[in-house]
């Protein structure tokens, strides 16, 4: 009987065969197509959220001993309106776009019409296991496709949760989930997909580095994807704004979001030499009336994930260059595997903890003469996933926007963007490719089929051998769609 | 070489433009030799008008539409928020690369460049090398006419393009075959790069027998032998249509035919020739095979020192030949005949996923369920490759032809980072967002999120549907 577990419970390519090939019997029969099918979907996740908050804020406080607010805010409140909107909206984005057709191809009409890929593929990701798991899934769902959800094993009481939940309250032909490591993410990415969504976490194997895996193995199959990764965030602080609340928006973002294991915390600021002391001071007190004397303690901070990740926080804390330049925190507790919220000042640009994004909860302040000299700091690493500037200086604002590319920016706060629906969520360069939220996310998950009708009346012999200057001369002046120019040539005066 | 900053005026594509309007004025001379001795087109051919139009066509409308396109697009925000206001701003990606292919070197090369340069890139070009005339005119053309520090043209065949595709792009936009579509993407993922691949297919005209037959024939034959003699990725490559309409059919395909091409198509003006002899040997072994040689009911001929093949049907070839089961791009019309032309859905969703799919019928019926349920890039209905010349459309594959698209905004769009953008102000603080975190703060700031007035009222007074 174990034995029958053991070959049944073995994922290999095979196995991630036989379940594709299931999946995409069950799309071609269309039932996917409805929006009947769509919105009860939608519904159903919604009834989940409700009837299970309890088991998912459990889980991630096993997972990530995530605050509740945190679990109820972040995850389930974000997955509940995301799928709100879809619903509410959901009858307009299926409905085709009319596309305008000129006297070129008169007469005719032309739409673009959202169709589903197919069968797609959705790797999530550790530190919000449930709403990087739902929030895909929910585009998925809308635009129409099938999919297997792969949650991340290093969130494993999520991972187990998602996959008891989602047959129960999905529909299992099309929604599955598929738990495991390595070698089960391997076998599925072999198999051909229509989509495969990855979000990673940047791991320390390398910034970026399993993004590249999957891009590769999509390649394999000519599969389009969305890679929503990572990169360290800036956040640029100028003098002449309100410390305080500058501050709190930072230490909200960065540990108030998993204890800074969020691909869009801030990751390192960047003040002028005068701002910097004013700031940590301030860092400090509000630090202080956050989370209290002992912040090893407080039931509002996220441990780390897993003893890797703590093993690569403290080498990051402990390397020569930067040991000396905390300025605050830098206590650890290996065995509940938390690190107290650390502030450095003026660490070296060599340093590897301004090397590689740092997704946890030090802070390094690098400071400079002029607050402009930012930006050539900020372009010399590759292109963040969120970039943050705190000022009232419209000028430099502008200047910020102009030449500081990343994923998302907010000025005078952080983190905020994730809510806002109907800006596109995702990176670019290192930091991913794609994007979703709102409409992009059902997008994401579509291909926009364009098509042109056309009746058999109004055929113009103009385009038909053998070919005369005249007709030429016609061709040349409809392919312009210019009224006066057709015209003109009718009349035989081009 | 990306500069920063340089490219986000408009000047660029103005000289874009007047390289066109030059072009197109006192050089389409030097064109049209160049054209015709590469791909053997006629004077008066449709090849010339239609790549340089379309080229100039875009290129004014970039002109036209580019302030707008630049202007950053406002986006609505919500109570979650509040007070914000958000929106996305287009930037460029940096340096791009272009490959273009050999069938449309022209405007393969150039439309793309302009989506790339309207977005504010740097861009290098690598014509294709199987239309040398026009690839050495390409980088002689930008060298004088465009910004050499941001415009570039690379030259070159295999080991140029690899050299190439090891550098670390913001973008790659290739225009070519599946095959080679992996080698790029793979080389892409090395770097993180986001790709556009203009692939192609096997794209599918199926024709219904309540159509009128003259009308249908003579935009077959203009999707397939007056496109390059099928040299296309949207052209018409096979037929569907039922057993009992096949040979009205072909019939009325042999009488277009022969109208339009002369009784000796070989000798027509009008008809390009195969680009090269190895093509000329592949379509030639598709055509020899011992599966369908027999098949062919209209043409056959073909003059290898010439590189022509007549415009050649055949009917019925067993789906598992050769012709049925790789992109043909040459003038060999296959047509596979089915009981009910519903049957033909099915079909064609056995496949991969063509570049366009075509549906010849006045079924309203079958129209839904053609457009409902076939996916394709593109799909026309009741004629053929028209839709590249709407620009408010995107032009693009699935599948295994192709990701991304372009022509009219999607250009500027495939070349352009969509930055998203929210602004806050200091005013406005709630500190319900602040830890310690209480039962009361998460009440609230749930209410908050949920967007309802009411549910934030209830909050405030210590209410909550908790």
């Amino acid at each position: 009987m174990a034995t029958k577990e053991e070959e049944n419970t073995v994922f290999d390519v095979k196995a991630a065969n036989v379940l594709t090939q299931e999946l995409r019997d069950v799309f071609a029969s269309g039932k996917t197509r409805s929006y009947e099918w769509r919105i009860s979907q939608l519904k159903s996740i919604v009834k989940m959220c409700d009837e299970h908050e309890e088991d998912i804020v459990d889980a991630l406080r096993l997972d990530l001993s995530k605050p509740q607010l945190e679990s109820i805010v972040y995850e389930l409140t974000m997955v509940k309106n995301s799928c709100a909107l879809a619903i509410k909206e959901l009858k307009r984005w299926m409905m085709p776009e009319k596309a305008k057709t000129t006297l070129t191809t008169f007469p005719s009409s032309a739409e673009v019409l959202s169709e589903p890929l197919g069968a797609v593929l959705i790797i999530s990701a550790w530190n919000y296991p449930f709403l990087l798991s739902m929030d895909p899934l929910i585009g998925a769902i809308a635009a129409g496709n099938a999919m297997v959800l792969k949650p991340s094993e290093l969130a494993p009481a999520s991972s187990a949760l998602l996959a008891k939940l989602l047959p129960e309250y999905l529909d299992c032909s099309l929604i599955k989930v598929v738990e495991g490591a390595v070698s089960e993410t391997s076998a599925l990415l072999e198999q051909k997909w229509d989509k495969i969504f990855y979000t990673g976490s940047s791991s320390f194997l390398g910034n970026g580095r399993v993004g590249r895996i999957v891009m590769a193995a999509a390649a394999k199959h000519l599969t389009p994807v969305v890679l929503e990764l990572g990169g360290k965030s800036p956040v640029v602080v100028d003098s002449g704004i309100d410390i305080q609340i500058a501050t709190r928006r930072i230490i909200v973002g960065k540990w108030g979001c998993n204890n800074g294991q969020a691909c869009i915390s801030p990751d390192y600021i960047i003040t002028t030499k005068d701002c910097a002391e004013k700031l940590v001071d301030s860092l400090k007190k509000e630090l202080e009336a956050f989370y209290g004397k002992n912040p090893l303690e407080s039931k509002d901070l996220s441990r780390i994930v897993n003893s890797n990740h703590f093993a690569r926080l403290t080498k990051l804390l402990d390397e020569d260059k930067v040991s000396g330049k905390i300025v605050y925190g830098g206590e650890r507790d290996e065995a509940n595997l938390r690190i107290a919220p650390t502030i450095l000042l003026g660490v070296p640009q060599n340093s590897l903890i301004m090397k590689e994004e740092i997704f946890g909860p030090l802070l390094p302040i690098l400071t400079v003469s002029k607050i402009e000299d930012s930006f050539d700091i900020i372009k010399s690493g590759t292109k963040p996933l969120a970039a943050y500037l705190f000022t009232n200086n419209k000028k430099l604002k502008e200047q910020f926007l102009m030449s500081v590319s990343a994923g998302g920016v907010v000025i005078n706060d952080t983190t905020l963007h994730l809510a806002v629906h109907s800006v596109p969520f995702g990176g670019v360069g290192e930091s991913g490719m794609g994007s979703y939220h709102g409409k992009f996310s059902f997008d994401a998950f579509s291909h926009k089929k364009a098509v042109v009708y056309r009746s058999f009346v109004g055929d113009a012999s103009l385009r038909y051998p053998p070919y005369t200057l005249g007709k030429l001369r016609l061709m040349k002046a409809l392919i312009t769609g210019n009224f006066w120019t057709i015209l003109r040539t009718l009349l035989g005066m081009s | 070489m990306y500069l920063d900053g340089k490219k986000r005026s408009s000047t660029s594509v103005i000289t874009t433009d007047e390289i066109f309007a030059c072009v197109y004025g006192t050089k389409s001379f030097i064109l049209y030799h160049l054209f015709s001795n590469h791909l053997c087109i006629a004077y008066l051919s449709p090849q010339r008008v239609i790549q340089i139009a379309m080229v100039k066509s875009s290129c004014e409308e970039a002109l036209k539409e580019l302030k707008q396109w630049m202007k950053p697009e406002k986006a609505k925000t919500s109570m979650a928020t509040y007070p914000s206001s958000a929106e996305i701003v287009s930037e460029p990606l940096g340096a791009v690369l272009v490959i273009s292919t050999w069938n449309y070197p022209f405007s393969l090369s150039v439309k793309p460049v302009i989506g790339a340069i309207t977005a504010g890139n740097a861009v290098a070009l690598k014509p294709s090398e199987i239309a040398p005339a026009t690839s050495s005119l390409l980088s002689k053309l930008f060298e004088e006419y465009l910004d050499r520090s941001a415009v570039r043209v690379v030259e070159g065949g295999v080991l140029e393009t690899t050299a190439l595709l090891e550098q670390k792009w913001d973008k790659i936009f290739y225009t070519g075959s599946p095959r080679v579509g992996r080698i790029v993407m793979t080389a892409a993922a090395k770097h993180l790069t986001p790709v556009v691949l203009e692939l192609g297919g096997k794209c599918p005209a199926v024709i219904d027998s309540d159509v009128d037959l003259q009308v249908t024939v003579r935009r077959i034959i203009a999707g397939k032998w007056q496109l390059n003699n099928g040299q296309a990725c949207i052209s018409v490559d096979y037929i569907i249509t039922t057993k009992e309409f096949a040979p009205k059919l072909i019939d009325a395909l042999r009488k277009g035919i022969e109208e339009f091409f002369g009784t000796d198509p070989m000798e027509s003006k009008d008809i390009s020739r195969i680009v090269s002899s190895n093509h000329f040997s592949r379509l030639e072994s598709l055509m020899d095979n011992y599966k369908v040689f027999n098949k062919i009911v209209v043409g056959g001929q073909r003059n290898q020192k010439k590189l022509k093949i007549a415009p050649t049907i055949f009917l019925d070839v067993p789906g598992d030949s050769q012709l049925m089961q790789e992109e043909i791009f040459g003038p060999l019309l296959p047509i596979i005949t089915v009981e009910n032309v519903e049957d033909s859905i099915d079909l064609i969703n056995s496949k991969p996923k063509p570049l366009t799919a075509y549906l010849f019928t006045n079924n309203e019926k079958l129209k839904n369920n053609f457009v409902q349920s076939v996916s394709s890039g593109g799909m026309v209905i009741n004629d053929t490759v028209l839709h590249v010349t709407v620009s408010s459309l995107p032009f693009g594959g699935v599948g295994e032809s192709g990701m991304g698209s372009y022509h009219g905004k999607f250009s500027f769009d495939a070349f352009s980072h969509k930055k998203a953008v929210l602004y806050r102000s200091f005013s406005g603080d709630a500190s319900v967002r602040y830890p310690p975190y209480t039962p009361e703060k998460q009440k609230l700031i749930r209410a908050v999120m949920n967007g309802g007035i009411f549910d934030i009222i209830l909050a405030l007074m210590g209410w909550s549907r908790d």
